[in-house]
């Protein structure tokens, strides 16, 4: 990167983290496309790139992307954090090179080999075939070993230097995020006691570890981007982490309600899964307060009116991503969420495009957004500007993603609404219920829009791609 | 100082979510002692004995299953009835019957099911889930696919089909050839007969209703 303007190498580290991120974030939404191209072609690319393959690439890219950009948040603040450059950086360079070349080649195995035998050797370097954590077995140790390295980076870091509140909770949020991996490590027969460990690290990353992540971002872009009150912001911090890991740990529950586990989750599952939205409308109450009464605060200094009142905000594009994350963790992961998380509703909800709907909103609006937003809270920091403007690519690539993305999940409830009444409660949930339910004609038009919307929402990427590779040495920036 | 509220105190809070976590946490791990002893597979000695598992042992295949509604519980649960013959036989013992689920276990993995069906209702929507699929009346004595596949019985029709899967189309969505070979093929039978005996609290509920009889129509 010529002009530099990073002084520290742990924030050189983070956009290099940022940049790959984007990359599979891209990669991420074109396999995306090509599954709801199958839905509505299936004989498009059969028998070459799989409907399967399609969406084990999807999914992986989406889950990598966003530990990327998660480890890359955390090495772009350290520095402000702790006031010192992280210790050991240099291991964290190398293990950055390990994790990308590791990934490529796992990639490339997806896409061309897809699948092997049925023995270990599959198992240890082809595909694990566990939803979200396919990677094959001698992956699982690489990700452990550059997990331990990131983790030991933040903590002498967080040790040696000034340990604020944020960094103390993402030292205790982040060894529970690398721990949690390792009960996916394994293989049984038994499917009940695969499934039960495997959604330890499905739930306990997605509702827990990374929403309690999402928080400590959260607080720090409000500090760095309007000035909040660092007493204030912390204070929710840890109201939130209380909140979500008293709700979010025991909402494992809501995943054991059907696969062989004791009647005792459905009782335990609802109640702590009902209040995971609880925590979700705090961060959403906090972000805006903090944004009105910092922005209240200086009107009342200016002793103008409102019209030439400057705005708090030093970073336009990555606070509309973080203000967006608000709403969106509320509505996707909150809202949607709740809707099929009760045992009475999930006996037929279960296992149906509601809960594809759910993951989509909750995806990009709990963290693909505020990880956005920190991409662009890094491109102000290594062009050195002061107050970072829209752009006209910033708002037609944040305005296409996320009508992109409603769009989407307005078309995938539809159809789940239809496999719910149609394959499940009409016809009893067999093959030809099933089939039944998915040749409906509202199932069939929900597919064409989930594709148009997925293309509306690829676009966006284009102006956002086109946005952060650019915008950097755009004029319209305070500098 | 004097004056200032705890609500506001940080330590307070830090303190709060360090014990909130730490009792969830704690709840949570002894919770998963007492589902582990409970969802341990069972063995033939308590299918011999009539023991019910919630996940029985492999020897399972030696019997027949069906889903029935249980007055006490609500909902349907898998019920294991007399013997009934898997593939010529009706004596599979414990190490070969474990062996078979072992190699239809690792066969699921490693051709990717989960990326287009469902098990136990989780994985991808793209084709019917396969819970109870065991137990569909598709692959019955009267359904579609015994004749399809020009097999006489539920298993070699079902192992005749995931070997050939493009060669039997029923719909427009297709299943893909995996390669999956015979050997592979009966060991994901066994897989599937054996995940159709997971008592999952009446999940799916009301499977194959329209199929079955209701009051005699």
């Amino acid at each position: 990167m010529a002009n530099n303007h990073l002084t520290s190498e742990s924030k050189q580290l983070a956009t290099w983290y940022f940049t790959f991120a984007a990359i599979l974030f891209g990669a991420q939404l074109l396999f995306g496309l090509v599954a709801a191209i199958q839905y509505v072609m299936p004989g498009f690319l059969y028998g070459i790139l799989d409907f399967s393959i399609a969406r084990i690439l999807h999914i992986n890219a989406l889950v990598v992307w966003m530990v990327f950009a998660m480890f890359g948040s955390v090495y772009w603040l350290l520095p402000d954090e702790t006031g010192i450059e992280t210790v050991g950086i240099k291991i964290g360079k190398l293990l950055f090179w390990i994790f990308a070349a590791a990934i490529v080649v796992v990639v490339l195995v997806y896409l061309f080999i897809q699948v092997g035998p049925a023995d270990a050797t599959t198992i240890w370097f082809i595909t694990e075939g566990r939803e979200y954590i396919e990677a094959p077995r001698w992956a699982d140790w690489g990700i452990v070993v550059v997990a331990l390295g990131f983790v030991a980076n933040l903590f002498l870091t967080g040790i040696k230097g000034r340990q604020s509140g944020i960094v103390t909770v993402l030292m205790a949020d982040m060894i529970a995020f690398a721990g949690l991996y390792l009960a996916g490590m394994f293989f049984t027969d038994n499917i009940t006691i695969d499934q039960y460990w495997w959604w330890w690290v499905i739930h306990l990353w997605v509702e827990a570890t990374w929403e309690v992540f999402v928080g400590a971002i959260a607080a720090y872009g409000l500090i760095t981007m309007i000035g909040a009150h660092r007493k204030v912001v912390e204070m929710w911090l840890w109201i939130e982490v209380a909140m979500l890991f008293g709700s979010g740990i025991l909402g494992l529950g809501h995943h054991y309600f059907w696969i062989g586990t004791p009647e005792y989750w459905w009782e335990i599952g609802a109640l702590f899964s009902a209040l995971e939205p609880l925590p979700l409308v705090a961060m959403f109450i906090h972000v805006l307060y903090d944004w009105g009464k910092t922005q209240g605060a200086e009107m009342a200094d200016e002793h103008t009116d409102e019209a030439h009142v400057k705005s708090v905000i030093t970073n336009k594009p990555a606070f509309t991503w973080f203000v967006l994350n608000a709403f969106g963790n509320f509505l996707g992961a909150g809202i949607w969420g709740f809707f099929h998380t009760l045992p009475q509703v999930n006996l037929y909800t279960h296992g149906t495009q509601f809960t594809s709907a759910h993951g989509h909103l909750a995806f990009f609006g709990a963290y693909a957004t505020i990880l956005v937003g920190m991409m662009y809270i890094a491109v102000q920091g290594t062009n050195g500007i002061k107050v970072m403007k829209h752009t006209k690519a910033s708002l037609w690539g944040v305005s296409l993603i996320t009508g992109g993305v409603v769009g989407m999940t307005v078309a995938l409830t539809i159809a789940g609404y239809v496999q719910v009444l149609v394959s499940r409660a009409q016809m009893g949930a067999t093959w030809a219920a099933y089939f039944d339910g998915q040749s409906g004609l509202w199932f069939a038009q929900a597919m064409d829009w989930r594709l148009i919307m997925g293309t509306v929402t690829f676009l966006g990427f284009l102006f956002l791609a086109k946005d952060l590779l650019t915008t950097g040495k755009n004029p319209v920036h305070e500098r | 100082m004097a004056n200032k509220s705890v609500w506001s105190d940080n330590r307070f809070w830090q303190r709060s979510a360090t014990w909130v976590t730490g009792f969830a946490s704690i709840l949570l791990i002894w919770l998963t002692f007492d589902t582990s002893a409970q969802i341990a597979m069972g063995n033939d000695e308590d299918l011999k004995n009539g023991v019910t598992k919630r996940v029985p042992g492999p020897t399972v295949i030696n019997y027949k299953i069906t889903y029935e509604m249980d007055a006490k519980r609500g909902h349907e649960v898998p019920v294991i009835g007399g013997k009934e013959k898997f593939f010529g036989r009706d004596d599979w013992s414990e190490e070969e019957a474990r062996a078979l689920l072992h190699l239809g276990k690792l066969g699921s993995q490693a051709k990717n099911c989960m990326d287009c069906h469902t098990l136990l209702g989780n994985g991808a929507y793209y084709a019917p889930d396969l819970t109870k699929a065991w137990l569909d009346p598709a692959w019955g004595p009267d359904g579609a696919m015994q004749a399809l596949t020009g097999k006489n019985t539920k298993e070699e029709a079902m192992a005749e089909f995931l070997q050939h899967p493009d060669q039997f189309p029923t719909h427009a969505r297709m299943m893909p050839d995996l390669g999956i070979t015979a050997e592979e093929a009966k060991g994901l039978v066994a897989f599937l007969k054996h995940m159709s005996s997971i008592d999952t609290n009446g999940f799916p509920r009301n499977f194959g209703r329209m199929q079955g009889a209701i009051n005699g129509k």
